[in-house]
């Protein structure tokens, strides 16, 4: 699995199947036990703790439920990891702090606490802390899950115009079908801890392959079945013989 | 047989599992006191905390110590009056308090109130992925969570268990003096000279340092190994007033026995 320098890659597939694992993989959070994790050449996987901080520096992820540090204000959210990893001043912070909140459409929000904005908005503070350093790798971890259409919509555009405004390389792991396949360069699939299929949305539109149709065309039953494995539906009624 | 063995392969588990705990714990104990060298640089990350954890305690702390140093007050005044000498009633209050229940019971307070919610505030961080988020942000959660988090404790509760002391002091001087009619001179001329300052005061700070050691590290530790579910989190809450309770009880003893025992 490679992603493409300054593109938008998205790495789709069912609950539970290794997509999040994949952007901790990167992170360094989780260590593989075998291939390697390459970013700009250097193994992840094969990194100290000190060596894991400044890989970390260039990377910007955006989580699930936001992870907003609840005892800080929306501002002081966005300005974190300004003040932890540089040296500006409080002037140069409260601008960059603003623009980054400007950019999420946050501004007036600054002084709030996360625990008086809704998920959407949660969703694009963390959004704006995330590339509060605009680091060259940024991702994005189940962004569109349990957002109402507007903060849907909202949300994947920023996601595009942010990979464009910074050239960065997005790497987006959803189970979105129609919000990814309108913004994503190229998309991964990954079923049963291998890449199950791959190519551009528009190639994926018109696959053949069960999983992916299963999958797009959002149907109950396929390669990835609806019942969990198990005994039959016979022998749990205990019917015998060949009684339909 | 099999039963047996069952038995003795399950307490074999058993204890391997708790020397791997308390090998887990020493390690992360040193961890924080490694990672700490750079709150020198950013003290005001303490402060806070110390300012936090200290307003949690104080009030119970304090009404706590006034109807502590009340029923000392009472029961010294019966235990001294038999004897004839009530007028060593200050000297009583003062040197129980300093020595012994200042610090301990500080502790216990200090661990069911401040002990509890850093634990869960902790487990509630971690369940919320924001411990996640700070190691992703290249931002090391020990250096920046738990170590102040850690040392505002060790301040807090010297300085909690000095205010217990004095309250306690007090509610015992009410008690005594005001109500029960002990000379107040004596109350205080004899706690004056009879209280010293290393071997009492000094070595009841020491035991308050020691206290906050431990019930500071076992809350954090609780809170940051814990499982991050809501069950995970109570559980940890849990744990952590029982560990630091029966912790607080155990090094007082062992404390009491090395400092008064010449």
């Amino acid at each position: 699995m490679s992603f493409a320098r300054g593109k938008l890659t998205a790495v789709m597939g069912g609950s539970g199947c290794g997509k999040t694992t994949v952007l901790r993989l990167l992170g360094g959070q989780v260590r593989a036990n075998s291939g390697k994790v390459l970013f700009e050449n250097e193994d992840v996987s094969l990194l100290n703790n000190e060596e894991l901080m400044r890989v970390r520096r260039k990377m910007g992820m955006l989580f699930q439920f936001g992870a907003l540090f609840t005892d800080m204000s929306v501002f002081e959210n966005v300005a974190f990891p300004m003040r932890e990893h540089t040296s500006l001043d409080e002037e140069a912070i409260t601008d960059l702090v603003m623009l980054k909140l400007n950019a999420v459409g946050l501004r007036n929000a600054r002084d709030l606490m996360p625990s008086q904005i809704s998920g959407g908005m949660a969703r694009r503070v963390a959004f704006a802390r995330a590339v509060a350093l605009d680091p060259p790798l940024i991702m994005y971890d189940e962004p569109f899950a349990g957002l109402d259409p507007i903060a849907l919509g909202v949300t994947a555009r920023l996601i595009k115009e942010m990979n464009n405004a910074l050239e960065a390389t997005s790497i987006l792991v959803t189970h979105d079908v129609p919000e990814t396949f309108g913004i994503a360069d190229y998309v991964y699939f990954i079923a049963n801890g291998k890449i199950a299929a791959e190519g551009t949305p528009t190639e994926l539109m018109k696959s053949e392959d069960l999983f992916v149709r299963q999958f797009i065309d959002a149907q109950p039953d396929g390669p990835v079945p609806f019942h969990y494995p198990g005994k039959t539906l016979r022998d749990d009624f205990g019917i015998r013989g060949s009684a339909s | 047989m099999n039963v047996l063995v069952d038995r003795i392969t399950r307490l074999g588990g058993f204890v391997r599992l708790n020397i791997a705990g308390i090998g887990h714990a020493t390690a992360m104990f040193i961890t924080v006191i490694r990672r700490s060298i750079g709150l020198l640089k950013r003290f005001r990350l303490v402060s806070d905390q110390v300012f936090f954890l200290g307003n949690y305690s104080f009030v119970i702390i304090a009404v706590s110590g006034l109807f502590v140093g009340f029923v000392l007050g009472l029961q010294g005044y019966y235990t001294l009056n038999r004897y004839g000498s009530e007028q060593a009633l200050g000297l009583l209050v003062a040197l129980s308090l300093t020595r012994e229940l200042g610090p301990v019971v500080t502790a216990l307070l200090f661990a069911g109130r401040a002990g509890t919610s850093l634990t869960a505030e902790i487990g509630l961080m971690k369940a919320g992925e924001q411990l996640s988020a700070m190691e992703m942000m290249a931002v090391d959660p020990v250096a920046r969570v738990i170590a102040p988090r850690f040392w505002a404790g060790v301040i807090a509760m010297p300085i909690l268990a000095a205010i217990f002391s004095a309250v306690g002091i007090v509610g015992g001087y009410l008690v005594g003096v005001p109500l029960i009619g002990v000379d107040s001179g004596a109350f205080w001329s004899q706690m004056q000279g009879g209280v010293d300052v290393l071997k009492d005061v000094g070595n009841g700070v020491i035991k308050s340092v020691v206290f906050g050691i431990a019930v500071t590290f076992i809350a954090l530790y609780q809170g940051y190994e814990s499982k991050p579910t809501p069950e995970g989190v109570s559980l940890a809450t849990t744990r952590t007033v029982v560990i630091s309770s029966l912790a607080v009880l155990a090094l007082d003893f062992l404390l009491t026995a090395v400092m008064f025992s010449t």
